[in-house]
């Protein structure tokens, strides 16, 4: 690429230094997770085994699949707490839809299609009614919770002959399928958000609205568009989730939202926006799959799994944070 | 300098040697205030003279670079605003400091609230205390009312209230009167009078001239962040002080030609703009090849207008015609598609993508049309960066670097690159040179110069009236959201700094319009 190449916003550094620091924002938390992992390895022998490995990505493959569309939301200064819910109401209606012996075939568009719908209605009341994303997402939060709950009227539907079961289960080569996909995920929206003009509008929109309306970039278009991918990828993190179950309930990815806005600020994101890379993203969540793997390999139980994973996702946050002040 | 028998013998306040630089732009040069007790002390210059900086260094709220300042005889640290207020100091601000979600009374007392126990706020009694504040200002409201209900000019008398709650020493008022009809400037003023002979020392900043000749007993004259005059009351007259305000140009720049140019068709025709608040029946027209001054004193309606044509406002009255066409904004991105380009008055607020590199910066209104299928030509878009950056005189350590790192100069040479990229039929400039040092400020003016001998109709919006004469061919004055005075190049003595200033300060009405 020559000079001008939309180079990843960073928080860090001096002029000199600017090659270098154009990463510096993704590789800062990358320590962090070479530390979990190596402590892991000297802790737990059956830790650094190609098989467990392989479990560990495909563990994170969901959150990174929403985590993915989290980075978009987040670097425009938005919120998403809906994609927990999305991935339920998604994840029930692709198994619904499966079991309709005409209709199968359609499960998979079809819901991708629906999240898609509902991040679009979500991006156009927050782009154009101007109304908060943190308000907007609560009430879709909840409301779509309860229409995953109603769509599986209350139980668990399932599909033991599901015609997508191979997303969940089957592997390309040695690897799952849902690592595949998520690692897709991840290269496609790095693509869009490096080397496309949508990419450069969202970090612009985030970096400074007003300055992005006065240059005439379409803020409200961008912003439709972020909270589209989001709820687009919420699907696909719900087809994925059916898939390795063969079957949904009203439940399933409660709480999920949460862990997709730690990857992405532990990956260095702000939250008052144009800053952060997807590759970021991607060391956010595996530290936090290699943590919930790696505790349970100790032997930990569930709830100081809980207690550890939040006292980890504080510290290192506050370190990354630290250097960032000190590198300035 | 002057010498005073009547006053006592030593100053109340002291503020001597001041020096404060933003970003590396000196905005207060060793300036020295002296204040007596009983005086009222007004401070005058144009904007950007140093007089709201001095006034903040004072309060405690900017840490100056340099010089002391002695209270009462003893040194005062200006470290917090609140050791200053503890001396018996008060700023009202210009800018309104409300809560508005709290009643007058609670607004009053923040932060000094009577507590009984030292805990449960004494409600009645802060009322009580109010209301007696209020008064005395005439206030036509009481003080359970939310400060969201009250009109500016109210809530500017709750500032006031506020700033009379204890007995202060020293009072710094900022422009006071900006938003009060003229029966509250009136008890204002009789209020400041009353201080005044109990003893009360009070800092008035205004631009009005009405004003200082009736209040003042002193004036101190800024310009350029520089002190160039104390005057004492019976030198006040109005042709001086403007005299000392606007002095002689410091900056020395020549156009290539001192007569006005020949400018070609209308590019911007505008009749009787407005937005019924701030820009009333503003008519002008500028043309292809000129550059068109719009000057005025801050809140004059000058950027507002400007927002109004660029569709970054909601214009309701007139209409405009650009290049020959009846349009009426409705987007930035409308506007631009009409051939108009924008530079903002604040570039780091509404202009710059600060962790964005340079490049980018300079190239974002490319990215799109430059793309294909959505997928940025990083290899043209690098071209025309560099050409743009040597074009304009660009100086960073590469264009990768993110622009919040650049000097001021540099940073507004990436946006008129960004804007010129788009070849505006009119480029409207909001302060082109506001905290940019000199030499960038002689670059941005030659750029400014060839924009318009290249037929391009240009609007500079500037506070500074030397920058105004270098540049302008044809000048307007705004004051108070209408056009106060036009003037022209080709009018000889006439287009100066002293007829802009009259006309700015209401001393001159326009005998146009």
């Amino acid at each position: 690429m020559t000079n001008s190449a939309p180079s990843s916003p960073t928080s860090s550094t001096s002029g000199n230094r600017s090659r270098s620091s154009r990463w510096f924002g993704a590789v800062g938390i990358l320590p962090v997770l070479i530390g979990v992992v190596i402590l892991f390895s000297a802790l737990a022998p059956n830790f650094l085994t190609s098989g467990n490995l392989i479990n560990v990505v495909r563990q994170a493959s969901i959150n990174l699949v929403l985590a993915a569309g989290m980075t978009f939301v987040i670097l425009t200064r938005g919120i998403d707490l809906a994609v927990g819910s999305v991935l339920g109401v998604a994840s029930v209606l692709a198994v619904q839809i499966s079991l309709i012996p005409e209709w199968s075939w359609a499960a998979v568009p079809a819901t991708l299609l629906a999240g898609a719908g509902i991040g679009a209605l979500t991006g156009v009341l927050i782009a154009y009614l101007g109304l908060p994303p943190f308000i907007v997402t609560l009430g879709t939060y909840t409301g779509l919770r309860g229409a995953a709950y109603l769509l599986a009227d209350g139980t668990t539907v399932i599909n033991s002959d599901l015609s997508f079961s191979w997303i969940g289960n089957d592997y390309l080569g040695p690897v799952p399928w849902l690592v595949v996909i998520a690692f897709g995920v991840i290269l496609v929206s790095g693509f869009l958000l490096r080397y496309t003009v949508l990419g450069l509008h969202i970090y612009a929109v985030g970096g400074n609205p007003e300055a992005a309306r006065l240059t005439g970039i379409r803020v409200g278009m961008t912003l439709a568009i972020v909270y589209t991918i989001s709820g687009l990828l919420a699907a696909v993190g719900g087809v994925m989730s059916a898939s390795r179950l063969y079957s949904a309930n009203g439940q399933l990815g409660t709480g999920y939202e949460l862990d997709a806005i730690a990857a992405v600020i532990l990956g260095g994101a702000s939250f008052s926006g144009g800053v952060g890379t997807i590759v970021g993203t991607l060391y956010g969540s595996l530290i936090i799959a290699v943590l919930t793997n790696g505790l349970t390999l100790l032997g930990l139980s569930f709830f100081w799994q809980l207690v550890a994973k939040g006292t980890v996702i504080v510290v290192a946050i506050a370190l990354d944070r630290l250097r960032a002040a000190r590198s300035q | 300098m002057v010498s005073d028998d009547s006053a006592p013998a030593r100053p109340l306040l002291e503020m001597l040697g001041i020096s404060k630089r933003y970003f590396g732009v000196p905005v207060l040069r060793e300036v020295d205030l002296r204040v007596w007790p009983g005086e009222v002390h007004a401070l005058m210059g144009e904007n950007g003279a140093g007089k709201s900086t001095l006034m903040k260094i004072l309060a405690g709220i900017v840490r100056a670079d340099a010089g002391t300042v002695r209270f009462d005889g003893n040194p005062l640290s200006t470290r917090s605003p609140g050791e200053v207020l503890r001396c018996g100091i008060a700023l009202i601000h210009q800018e309104l400091n409300l809560a508005p979600r709290l009643t007058v009374a609670e607004n009053i007392f923040l932060g000094a609230e009577t507590a009984r126990f030292g805990c449960l706020l004494a409600r009645r009694q802060m009322e009580s205390a109010a209301q007696t504040l209020l008064t005395e200002l005439d206030a036509s409201f009481g003080p359970q009312v939310r400060v969201a209900d009250l009109s500016i000019a109210e809530r500017q008398l709750v500032e006031i209230a506020r700033a009379l709650r204890h007995r202060n020493r020293l009072l710094i008022m900022d422009e006071p009167t900006a938003a009060l009809s003229e029966r509250e400037t009136a008890r204002l003023f009789a209020l400041i009078n009353r201080l005044r002979a109990q003893g009360t020392a009070i800092v008035y900043i205004t631009h009005r001239m009405a004003e200082v000749q009736q209040l003042a007993d002193r004036v101190t004259v800024l310009r350029d962040g520089a002190l160039v005059g104390v005057l004492a009351r019976h030198e006040v007259e109005q042709e001086k002080i403007v005299g000392l305000m606007v002095g002689r140009a410091l900056f020395d720049y020549r156009r290539r030609t001192d007569v006005a140019r020949q400018p070609g068709r209308a590019i911007l025709r505008a009749e009787n703009v407005g937005d019924g608040r701030r820009v009333r029946g503003v008519n002008l027209v500028v043309r292809a090849g000129e550059v068109f001054g719009i000057t005025g004193l801050v809140g004059a309606g000058r950027t507002e207008f400007a927002r109004l044509i660029f569709g970054a406002e909601k214009m309701t009255e007139g209409r405009i015609e650009l290049d020959g066409k009846s349009t009426r904004p409705r987007s930035p991105v409308h506007a631009m598609a009409c051939g108009v380009a924008y530079l903002p008055e604040d570039r780091k607020e509404q202009g710059l993508f600060l962790q964005l590199s340079a490049a980018i910066n300079l190239t974002i209104n490319r990215a799109g049309p430059t793309s294909r299928f959505g997928v940025l030509n990083g290899v043209r878009l690098g071209a025309e960066g560099q050409r743009a950056a040597a074009d304009f005189h660009v100086r960073a350590a590469s264009l990768r670097t993110p622009a919040r790192l650049l000097s001021g100069g540099n940073q507004q040479k990436l946006l008129l690159g960004r804007w010129l990229a788009r070849t505006p039929k009119l480029l409207i400039l909001d302060e082109p040179t506001r905290g940019v040092d000199i030499g960038a400020k002689r670059e941005i003016y030659r750029l400014i110069d060839g924009f318009a001998e290249r037929g391009m109709a240009v609007l500079v919006i500037s506070s500074e009236l030397p920058e105004i004469i270098a540049l302008c061919d044809r000048v307007a004055v705004m004051r108070e959201g209408r056009i106060a005075g036009l003037l022209d190049r080709n009018d000889g003595d006439d287009f100066c700094q002293k007829s802009m200033m009259a006309y700015a300060t209401g001393v001159r009405t326009s005998s146009h319009s």
